[in-house]
């Protein structure tokens, strides 16, 4: 048996993608315009798939402190925090983050990948009980894999299911971790927060949780689910990412644990990379200053989405539950996802195509990302085309609804 | 430990089961005995959607192999056999599970050491 063997099917799965004639998973960007637009193919495409929440990555502050940072100590720090020392901005950005949450520390990982990867595989060992939601994030299913804790999944955002798991678990010995996301990446839905730090209060578990996606974009001040619920001070650890909201690349755990600091000699996805270029970090600094102070972005963020949720849905498309800054679009199958996210393109739009293993119970989607800095025409242009597309390849179903056109010609 | 629905203390006893569906609590009365024939008769059931042609799902089908179920969709069915027979399998275990056999003798075995 050759090596690639054993990826046969997928192989044969990604060949029908390809025919459609691009590659939704090798799209070239031949150049980043704006937040909000690129030119792919040679044309000015409309992006709504970059996870870019508030439109930081031109933000000119964060640029200029990018390059300035840049220009002081240069390209890369060649080496890890451990190994090789960490520069004063490393631990500024930390403070500042823990600041933020008014957590006392903070550490910083390279990716928000290797964030979940190390700190979920650390927190439990041998004896001890991980639970996750069933639709969790890859980071944190390879966590799993490297934990040598028992790892039992409760029903996607069922603190009954939940309940039921730790019930079971009874008076076995070891610590118990509960992992929860803020916002889920493929549908746009929030856990019910309360409800399962209730159940986690009941059995004495601790919560984690990964606000990746709603960092900036939930609670008064931006600091995700945690503050919205009001359970701050209830969840152990939170975990998160420079790569969306903050517009760089990132991650970072918070907590109030006295021995938190030990972390940073046994997690080994934080010890043995490379840490956060000076211009990165120096972005990242800033990106925060800019989401506290600047909290009509998160207002902004969420009139668009629902200008496109509230749009889509009109028009009879299936969507994710609820509003949130992902909004997922249910295509019927595979190739419907494949084929509508090919006419998406040709008429100037990007959006992602989500289909299994890659997402929840097996559900094709196209993923849509919102951005604080679409205008409102551009999201209502997406409508109409993705409205058009749907009635083309028979997705929405009946007549064309008439539309009002206000005022007289 | 009480029920979270009653906060009577729950039954460990095998004719008691306590099956969770979303905010529903209900508690079923079952044979004394779960039985293989019981287990298996459950197994199957979340299995037919995926039988390969015509060749029916026996104890000694793998699962992975033999049938059209990917492996999502095997931890998702593994969620539904946890809570209709009361156990937890973690997710290490499953990956050791390759038979409708073993999937059987894992239940049951879960369910005699509670």
């Amino acid at each position: 048996m050759g090596l690639f063997d054993r990826h046969a099917g997928l192989l044969e799965a990604y060949r029908d993608v390809r025919t459609t004639g691009a590659d939704p998973f090798q799209i070239r960007m031949e150049r980043v315009l704006s937040p909000t637009e690129a030119i792919i193919d040679g044309r000015k495409t409309l992006l709504v798939g970059t996870n870019n929440y508030f439109g930081l990555t031109f933000d000119p502050s964060c640029m200029e402190a990018a390059i300035e940072a840049i220009r002081a100590e240069g390209t890369g720090t060649t080496g890890s925090r451990i190994a090789n020392g960490s520069y004063s901005e490393h631990v500024l950005l930390e403070e500042e983050i823990a600041a933020f949450y008014g957590m006392k520390h903070c550490m910083v990982f390279t990716t928000g990948y290797q964030a979940n990867l190390g700190i979920i595989s650390t927190l439990v060992g041998q004896g001890d009980h991980l639970l996750i939601d069933a639709d969790s994030h890859a980071s944190i299913y390879d966590a799993c894999k490297m934990t040598q804790a028992e790892v039992v999944r409760f029903k996607h955002n069922d603190p009954a299911s939940l309940d039921a798991r730790l019930r079971r678990l009874g008076d076995k010995p070891g610590n118990r971790l509960v992992v929860l996301e803020g916002i889920y990446s493929m549908l746009g839905d929030s856990a019910p927060l309360r409800g399962f730090v209730d159940v986690c209060k009941k059995y004495g578990a601790y919560v984690l949780v990964d606000e990746a996606h709603s960092l900036g974009a939930l609670g008064e001040t931006g600091r995700g689910l945690c503050e919205s619920a009001g359970v701050l001070d209830d969840c152990h650890f939170i975990v998160g990412t420079f790569s969306k909201t903050l517009g760089a690349i990132g991650g970072y755990c918070v907590s109030n644990d006295p021995d938190f600091d030990i972390l940073r000699v046994t997690v080994r996805s934080y010890m043995f990379t490379a840490s956060l270029p000076p211009s990165i970090v120096a972005s990242v600094r800033q990106a925060l200053r800019v989401v506290e102070a600047r909290p009509e972005l998160r207002k902004k963020l969420w009139d668009n989405v629902a200008t496109l949720y509230d749009g889509l849905a009109a028009q009879g498309f299936k969507l994710g539950p609820e509003h949130g800054p992902v909004v997922g679009v249910h295509l019927p199958d595979r190739m419907m996802a494949i084929g509508f996210w090919r006419a998406m393109l040709d008429a100037g739009i990007y959006v992602n195509v989500a289909v299994p293993p890659a997402t929840p119970n097996g559900v094709s989607l196209l993923r849509c990302s919102v951005c604080a800095a679409h205008t409102t025409e551009q999201l209502e242009h997406m409508i109409d085309v993705m409205t058009g597309i749907g009635r083309q390849l028979g997705v929405l179903s009946g007549t064309p609804k008439l539309r009002v056109v206000g005022g007289s010609r | 430990m009480p029920d979270p629905g009653t906060g009577e203390p729950l039954l460990r006893t095998a004719h008691k089961l306590i099956v969770e569906n979303d905010d529903l609590v209900v508690s079923l009365d079952l044979p004394l005995e779960t039985s293989r024939a019981d287990v298996m008769r459950e197994i199957c059931h979340h299995l037919a959607p995926y039988q390969a042609g015509e060749k029916p799902i026996v104890g000694e089908t793998v699962i992975s192999k033999d049938l059209t179920i990917d492996s999502l969709a095997v931890m998702d069915m593994v969620m539904e056999l946890e809570d209709r027979f009361d156990v937890s399998i973690p997710m290490n275990v499953v990956a050791e599970i390759h038979t409708v056999d073993q999937l059987a003798d894992t239940i049951l075995d879960l369910r005699a050491r509670r």
